[in-house]
């Protein structure tokens, strides 16, 4: 029971987080709405007895990426009013379409499928469980190659990443280190027979 | 006999090739040389083949020489069948095709296209001879065909000449209505019969004769009257019978010599011909042959009366062909099929006779064609004069010539014939064929009149060029003065009365008109003397040209007088009756606005604006229209996407 | 009981809602960059639910994955977002239209 109050509360607090996102008009503010939005979802995972997930949310999202939007949003000076300015004119439409995916949904998980099914609650962990530890069984054994594959795609998002954003600046003077010890002195001195001036 | 018959036929046709595809090589003199020799050797074996079956008592022969296809039992052939009556037309044809091509040497003699002409002739000989030795449905239709080409050929001949592509496309077109009619005849007679070959179709006549038909459902029709009037409306467009005789007139603006050939003595006739060869079928027929004894009478009468009018020498001599036509379907109409081809035997020679005349004037006045410019000939060119005179003479029905013994029997026939009743057919017949007498005198003598005597009208550089033509031009017309002149006095017997044609045509024993008059038949100079005492003809033919001299001669003022006086009528008859109207303002103007209305709005809007190009433009605007959904920015196409799996779940949900 | 109906049913409206915000803010690239990172919470919370309901854990190994590279998405979503700024001095979407033909 005290379980119950505790999900609707912040399944509230997550969809109160979620339309501030969607509707703040300052990105910053969506985008701290946002960093709600996943710790409340954290909260409810751990309900759920999902914590080493709960615990990575936090830590990934709001500790990585939450910091990589904030700092984007906030070093490309954005001009708030001019880039919300659609907001009336769609918004009934995309709401409509919400409801309307949101009704379509709830009749898919109540009133369509086994609706007993869930209603018993989850089954309780045996005791002594660790989630942490039942996942990270399977995550090095079963699935290692594909943990391989997603170390080689964090590693092309660097490196994209870094690609992408890097530039050349036209007239920055580096130094090139082989091309100066390879020089040769008939390179850079030329020395020239001419005939002696007259006196004027 | 087999060998000459093939030589008969493939002689022209062998020249036709040699002239019409080597006439280059073997040059002016080479072309009219193959194909005199050619006809020539055509004419003395159809004359060799006539005398076989005629004074050898040679018997007919009905053979089939190659077969084409069989088809369901239906064979197709080509066959000859030589009786009595193949061979007087073999040989009338190839005569009258012999004396063309030596005239030709002389009035084409500067024309470009020497050689083409020649080929032409002679493959026109060649189609000409199929029609009439064809034992057969397929190979007669052959003909028919094959002689209607040529003659769109020959009157386009000079096909630079406007008015020449108009008359050929004209008889060429006006000819389909009558084949139309004729396949459809055609094809009755395999429905029926279940052959092409005559025998075996005339066999089965009764049988035919005895069925009906409901072409429109209801309304029984007997098969064989159907059959034999459909096959007559054939002949009506090579005949150039009334109402189709229009392109008749205009095909004059091919060579004299065509005219003479094509026009008057051969092709005109195939569909005489073709009649007298079908009798066992039209005699079981009483309505068809009711059909035509009006029409020939109509024909006969009426276009005569136009040649009044007319002034171009080459369309008088048309309309005079037309009426003379119209007097054979009047003969064949009352059954007396052997007065038909009598008539057309002897038409045959004067009338060639005639247009050859003409064409020899035409030449000696460099094309003048109008006779108001011509007059006082006689002097100038002697020959020409005389022969004309006989041609002129065997028309109207001089007696004693060729034209009064087959005129005469003609007119007695259609007489004696009172088995169509005594009612309105009869009577339309019998006056038009006797006026139709006085009305020939009177136009032919006027023609005579205005070409020979009278003032010369020509201007003066005209009448200093003026002469008599060459051999090659006067030669034919002496050669076919002799048989206008004398050919009825001993074949009238025989032919008419007699019982030359033998099995070739069948006449039942209520409608043999012919019979009943050659118990009369007391030789050739009694005829003469009977025509004299007992019948009106040959005063009517006298008073036609008496007439012709006071109007023409005595007081040429007059025929103005009376054009003014009788305005109506001439303008009727300038007109002609206002045919070439009706059928250029109404039936090709109608076919060009149906064609117009069927091209603008059947095709270009219907076909090409709906439904091609529409097809076209409505995609085109269907994709201007769609393409405002392709904005460009990734946000709606994922609103599509999101948009699309909300409506699939709901349809799956609800639906 | 709290159960998987439930945990759906909050995956189902955090992810109409996130379809909502993309509608509403569509003109500006963060905050669809946002909006994407809550949809794909929406989908995190399915795989939890179903591996808790069923007792199999590697749904959860595929929260892990799709964690990795929705970060990893998010760094080059970002990236891109940086040079089209320098390029364009905008990143207003409506812009952003060299797609259109």
């Amino acid at each position: 029971m005290f379980q119950a109050v505790l999900f609707y509360f912040f399944a509230a607090a997550l969809f109160a987080a979620a339309l501030g996102v969607i509707l703040s008009r300052n990105p910053v503010h969506a985008a701290l709405f946002l960093v709600l939005a996943f710790f409340q979802s954290a909260v409810l995972w751990l309900l759920a007895e999902a914590e080493f997930l709960a615990i990575v949310l936090v830590l990934v999202y709001v500790g990585a990426v939450m910091v990589l939007f904030l700092f984007v949003v906030m070093m490309l000076d954005v001009d708030v009013e001019r880039v919300r300015g659609g907001l009336t004119r769609y918004a009934p439409f995309g709401l409509l379409v919400a409801a309307l995916m949101v009704i379509e949904l709830v009749q898919v998980i109540w009133f369509r499928g086994r609706t007993d099914a869930g209603l018993g609650g989850f089954q309780p962990t045996p005791d002594g469980y660790s989630n942490t530890k039942a996942l990270g069984a399977i995550l090095y054994t079963e699935h290692v190659y594909a943990f391989e594959i997603a170390a080689v795609i964090l590693l092309l998002a660097m490196v994209a990443a870094i690609t992408l954003t890097m530039r050349k600046r036209p007239g920055l003077k580096v130094q090139n280190i082989a091309e100066q010890v390879a020089v040769k002195a008939k390179d850079r001195v030329r020395i020239v027979k001419m005939e002696t001036e007259k006196r004027q | 006999m087999h060998g000459y018959h093939l030589t008969i036929v493939l002689a022209p046709l062998a020249a036709a090739i040699v002239a019409g595809l080597f006439g280059k090589k073997i040059g002016r003199a080479g072309a009219h040389w193959i194909t005199i020799f050619a006809v020539g050797l055509s004419f003395v074996l159809s004359a060799l083949v006539l005398k076989y079956l005629y004074w050898d008592g040679g018997h007919a022969e009905n053979y089939s020489v190659y077969t084409w296809a069989v088809v369901d039992g239906l064979r197709m052939e080509v066959g000859f069948l030589i009786d009595r009556l193949t061979a007087l037309m073999m040989v009338v044809v190839t005569f009258v095709s012999l004396m063309v091509h030596i005239y030709t040497v002389g009035y084409m003699h500067d024309d470009s296209g020497y050689q083409r002409f020649f080929s032409y002739i002679s493959l026109f000989t060649f189609s000409m001879l199929m029609l009439v030795m064809s034992n057969n449905f397929l190979q007669l239709f052959f003909g028919w065909e094959a002689v209607g080409l040529v003659s769109y050929l020959l009157i386009g001949f000079w096909f630079k000449r406007e008015s020449a592509i108009f008359a050929n496309l004209k008889a060429f077109l006006v000819n389909r209505v009558g084949d139309f009619g004729f396949i459809l005849g055609i094809a009755g007679i395999v429905m029926f019969a279940e052959s092409l070959d005559y025998a075996t179709v005339f066999a089965s006549g009764p049988a035919i004769a005895a069925q009906n038909i409901e072409v429109i459902s209801g309304v029984p029709w007997n098969a064989m009257t159907l059959i034999c009037i459909l096959l007559f409306i054939g002949a009506m467009g090579k005949s150039a019978q009334a109402p189709l005789h229009v392109w008749l007139p205009d095909s004059m603006e091919g060579p004299t010599p065509i005219s003479a050939l094509i026009h008057a003595a051969t092709m005109v006739t195939a569909g005489i011909f073709m009649v007298a060869r079908m009798s066992p079928l039209f005699e079981l027929s009483e309505t068809a042959l009711a059909v035509v004894v009006v029409i020939g009478a109509i024909t006969a009468f009426f276009m005569g009366l136009l040649g009044i009018v007319q002034n171009d020498i080459k369309r008088v001599i048309a309309y005079s062909t037309l009426s003379q036509l119209g007097y054979m379907t009047v003969a064949l109409g009352v059954s007396a099929y052997g007065a038909a081809i009598f008539h057309l035997m002897t038409h045959a020679f004067f009338k060639a006779l005639l247009f050859l005349a003409a064409g020899s004037v035409i030449i000696a006045l460099h094309h003048e064609q109008d006779i108001r410019k011509m007059g006082g000939l006689r002097k100038y060119m002697p020959i020409t004069y005389w022969t004309a005179l006989i041609g002129s003479l065997a028309l109207i029905g001089f007696p004693g010539s060729a034209g009064f013994f087959s005129k005469d029997a003609l007119i007695e026939a259609v007489r004696e014939s009172h088995w169509h009743g005594q009612g309105a057919v009869y009577w339309i017949a019998y006056l038009s064929v006797m006026l139709g007498v006085f009305v020939t005198a009177l136009y032919t003598f006027r023609l005579f009149f205005l070409v020979f005597h009278g003032k010369e009208r020509m201007d003066e550089k005209m009448r200093s060029h003026v002469h008599e033509s060459p051999w090659v031009v006067t030669g034919p017309l002496i050669l076919l003065a002799i048989p206008s002149a004398v050919i009825g006095w001993f074949t009238i017997a025989p032919v008419v009365f007699g019982n030359f044609f033998g099995t070739s045509i069948a006449v039942t024993e209520r409608h043999d008109v012919l019979a009943q008059l050659g118990r009369e038949f007391h030789g050739s100079w009694e005829f003469i003397l009977h025509a004299f005492q007992q019948s009106p003809v040959v005063y009517l033919a006298a008073a036609g040209a008496v007439t012709a001299w006071y109007f023409y001669l005595k007081r040429p003022d007059l025929p103005d007088v009376i054009s003014k006086k009788l305005s109506g009528l001439y303008t009727l008859l300038v007109h002609k009756y206002y045919f070439d109207d009706l059928y250029i303002n109404g039936f090709a103007a109608g076919g060009r606005a149906a064609g117009k209305f069927l091209w603008q709005k059947g095709d270009e809007l219907l076909i090409d604006g709906i439904i091609v190009n529409g097809t076209a433009n409505t995609i085109g605007r269907l994709a201007g229209i769609l393409r405002q959904l392709q904005t460009g920015y990734l946000y709606d196409y994922a609103f599509a996407m999101i948009i699309g799996l909300t409506l699939l779940l709901g349809w799956m949900l609800w639906f | 009981m709290i159960g998987l109906q439930h945990y759906l049913t909050i995956a189902a409206v955090l992810f109409a809602l996130s379809v909502a915000g993309i509608f509403i803010n569509r003109r500006n690239l963060i905050l669809l960059l946002m909006c994407i990172e809550l949809m794909l919470l929406a989908v995190n919370f399915n795989f939890i639910a179903f591996s808790r309901h069923l007792g199999d854990e590697t749904g959860q190994i595929f929260v892990f994955f799709i964690l990795t590279v929705a970060a990893a998405e998010a760094a080059i979503g970002l990236a891109i977002l940086i040079v089209i700024f320098r390029s364009r001095r905008t990143i207003n979407v409506r812009e952003l239209d060299s797609m259109k033909g």
